[in-house]
């Protein structure tokens, strides 16, 4: 049985051919509409979370499969003091597959390490997001036709957004890529990222403006300054509107390059930037759905 | 001059850094076992000045030695049989350390769910970084 805890859990091949299996999906959905039936997915937030557990209800709704769970640890026996690893083990009594999102760190390893059903990292805490960051690699994979060879730039929160620190860490694997870390002082990549790309030898620059590096990107991953990762609402309130990607600032970027986004935004990026072509953050979420349905279905080992 | 007399089987530590003989006494859990154990502090040393020494009588196999590795790589570890030293072992950093340290990352699960051990895992045995098992966090305090 298979969890998936890190994108780094399965290796570039198997990510291939889970990507190959998401286009598939993408192309004929309606012989996948039915490879479900019968299988139910625990979708277990213990934090609140919309677009992440509607879009695995989705996946698994859009797979024939039916869908159990709670949204908020307030409506889970957690408000009663259970244990994640009592509560995963009831789970597998319930369901064949566990989404689990807690804002503990290690949580849903914890409940992997329990489980008589594969469970899925919905998301813990500041640590990892592999769904996430599956979605971003498929939505790179299919509108530039392959993984590698570009030139990235993360823009904003780099010191708490884990969907950056995940996807740095699943695009190491790829050739020839390289990146451009725009934050402001205080939220820099974290020391652990920097190390890691020293010893692959993996080129990178830290920059402080946006409209610096603009003409060299070919993606624009942008962040959210998330307010729940700050204990302090003054440092919050200084930060949130450091980066703001507007039309003037797409001026200065190349014409084929894209803008992804794994949302929610509030204004890092202005509402004309959606009506650029090279706005790709919208379809992101399109693909987010396709790569859930075959994460599903390749834990669950069903072939169609 | 305190004298303590020689062990015929087991193990004797030596070059402990003064002070630290009770810790790596609770680390190895020898209050668990049925053996002699002198514990020497502040012995006098040309090397270090000042140093602690532990001296266990036990069965050379009964005694896991690998988080000595962790705890000070310094420490010398002579092995005692029939009353001669046998082998000096070169300590190695452990590849996973288990309920010896603790994850002080307030995020980490480990700061809520009970009974969970905490298990650190070595990410770079150059730099001697350990990593949490669960939320990856460094462990910080490695030499104190």
């Amino acid at each position: 049985m298979r969890h998936l805890m890190s994108p780094l859990d399965f290796t570039t091949q198997e990510l291939d051919q889970l990507f190959d299996l998401a286009c598939d999906i993408e192309q004929h959905p309606s012989r996948y509409a039915h490879a479900c039936d019968g299988k139910i997915l625990a979708t277990c937030f213990y934090e609140p979370s919309t677009r992440t557990r509607l879009s695995f209800e989705s996946a698994m709704t859009r797979l024939g499969g039916r869908v159990i769970g709670f949204s908020d640890a307030a409506s889970s026996s957690a408000a009663k003091g259970e244990s994640v690893s009592d509560t995963i083990r009831i789970i597998s009594c319930y369901a064949d597959i566990c989404a689990m999102r807690h804002p503990k760190e290690g949580a849903p390893m914890v409940a992997a390490q329990k489980s008589g059903i594969p469970v899925i990292n919905a998301g813990d805490g500041g640590h990892q997001h592999p769904t996430q960051t599956l979605t971003d690699l498929l939505t790179i994979r299919s509108l530039r036709g392959n993984l590698g060879n570009f030139t990235i730039g993360l823009c904003g929160d780099l010191k708490f957004g884990r969907t950056v620190h995940s996807l740095i860490r699943a695009l190491v694997r790829y050739e020839n890529i390289r990146f451009l870390f725009i934050s402001p002082e205080e939220l820099r990549v974290p020391d652990y990222i920097i190390e890691l790309l020293k010893e692959k030898n993996i080129p990178y620059e830290e920059v402080i403006r946006l409209e610096d590096v603009m003409p060299q990107l070919d993606f624009l991953y942008m962040t959210r300054v998330q307010k729940e990762r700050f204990f302090n609402e003054e440092d919050y309130v200084r930060l949130k509107d450091f980066y703001i990607l507007n039309a003037a600032k797409m001026e200065l970027a190349k014409k084929e390059m894209l803008v992804l986004h794994p949302l929610p935004r509030v204004n890092e990026i202005s509402v004309e930037v959606d009506e650029d072509p090279r706005a790709a953050y919208f379809r992101q979420a399109q693909y987010g759905v396709y790569v859930r349905m075959a994460l599903i279905l390749t834990l669950l080992d069903i072939d169609v | 001059m305190l004298n303590i007399g020689g062990i015929e089987e087991g193990f004797v530590l030596d070059h402990i850094k003064a002070g630290r003989s009770l810790d790596i006494y609770n680390h190895l859990q020898l209050d668990k076992l049925d053996c002699t154990v002198a514990i020497i502090k502040n012995a006098r040393s040309n090397k270090m000045g000042k140093k602690d020494i532990l001296k266990v009588e036990c069965d050379i196999n009964t005694l896991n030695l690998d988080i000595l590795g962790f705890i000070d790589h310094n420490i010398t570890v002579n092995v005692i049989k029939n009353g001669e030293i046998v082998e000096k072992k070169d300590l190695v950093l452990p590849k996973q350390i288990k309920n010896v340290i603790k994850c002080r990352n307030p995020r980490c699960i480990t700061s809520i769910e009970q009974g969970l051990p905490h298990i650190f895992l070595l990410a770079d045995e150059e730099k001697e970084i350990y990593r949490c098992q669960y939320c990856e966090e460094k462990y910080s305090e490695i030499s104190e």
